[in-house]
């Protein structure tokens, strides 16, 4: 038994604490982006770094055993299915909404046509 | 004696094989202590919550025909006339993050048993939780009377903008204001040398909870507010 665990020196912290604050001021600077993919990319990249770090160094999963880290970091992985699952799914809700509210194809005198038009 | 015959294998032992011998023979499987173990799979359980939040706000704002309201807007600022987009959420990240880096701060401190900085940095790490807490219902209230956003609908755009935002930010303002109460709790207890026998393990664990709700932050503050 480790008689006391996750002893690290103090400089480590510091030096992820700066990182994790230029790491917010970058996603906090995407805002000012257009809309875009490369926006959403960014914004990615800035948070997985961020949460990279939180988790290996602040949270100290980098020196645990693996039995641990792969315990609560595998599971986490079927999540991803979901995640693909719902964006699919969503797409598919839309593309049938934006059909069904379609002014052509609903009934005359139906109000549900301002759904069509709305969208972007 | 079982404790023994392993630790004098470990030598040999890299990657995958390291995973066998934890995980086989009758014995504890994840050699830190009982609490830790115990916190990181609440955590885990945790992060499936907040992911199927977040996985179901996504769902709604891509199939949602309405345009969805610009978050960039709605959490803007006027400071002195002129408008700042996202001006308190960011603030309220630097906040977290900080608050971060003072609770790391507090569990080095606890495991040198310094037990009056430990405490001091935790007692500083719930003060910026409070805040945070301040700051969202400040801005709750501005979103609930000044831009008449419900649950249900709101006048800027699609309705289920104000029903995933009171969710997710509702339960995770929920969690930072119980991780205040627990962080107080704890570091009165270090204050008073409760841990002195049993040692400085609970501070890592507060810690751990305390990074898992700056850790949320981060997902929510990229998905709903930049996004």
């Amino acid at each position: 038994m480790a008689a006391e665990g996750q002893q690290h020196p103090l400089k480590i912290y510091f030096y992820i604490w700066a990182l994790l604050f230029v790491f917010s001021a970058a996603s906090y600077g995407t805002d000012f982006l257009p809309h875009n993919a490369f926006r959403q990319g960014l914004i990615l990249l800035f948070m997985i770094l961020k949460a990279g770090f939180i988790v290996a160094i602040f949270m100290h999963m980098a020196w645990e055993r693996r039995a641990l880290i792969y315990a609560i970091l595998g599971p986490p992985i079927v999540l991803l299915v979901l995640i693909g699952l719902m964006v699919v799914e969503g797409d598919y809700t839309e593309l049938s909404r934006l059909n069904f509210f379609s002014p052509s194809i609903a009934p005359a005198g139906h109000e549900a046509g301002h759904g069509a038009e709305a969208a972007h | 004696m079982a404790q023994e015959a392993v630790s004098a294998g470990d030598a040999q032992q890299a990657g995958w094989e390291t995973i066998v011998t934890d995980w086989s023979s009758d014995k504890q499987t994840f050699r830190v202590p009982w609490g830790k173990a115990m916190m990181w799979i609440f955590l885990l359980s945790d992060t499936f919550i907040f992911t199927c939040f977040l996985t179901g706000y996504m769902n709604v704002r891509i199939s949602t025909t309405v345009p969805w309201p610009n978050p960039s807007e709605v959490f803007g600022l006027d400071v002195f006339g002129v408008s700042v987009p996202l001006l308190l959420i960011g603030i309220m990240t630097f906040d977290l993050i900080t608050s971060s880096g003072t609770m790391a701060l507090a569990v080095n401190f606890g495991y040198r048993r310094d037990r009056g900085r430990a405490a001091a940095l935790m007692f500083l790490t719930a003060a910026f939780g409070a805040i945070f807490v301040g700051m969202q219902a400040f801005e709750w209230t501005k979103l609930i009377t000044q831009e008449g956003i419900r649950p249900w609908g709101n006048p800027l755009g699609a309705s289920q903008f104000g029903a995933t935002f009171f969710m997710i930010t509702g339960f995770h303002g929920l969690h930072v204001s119980a991780g205040v109460v627990y962080l107080s709790i704890v570091a009165m207890k270090v204050l008073r040398g409760d841990y002195e026998k049993k040692g400085y393990e609970i501070v890592e664990i507060a810690g751990l909870y305390w990074h898992f709700v700056d850790l949320v932050w981060v997902f929510i503050f990229a998905f709903f507010y930049l996004w």
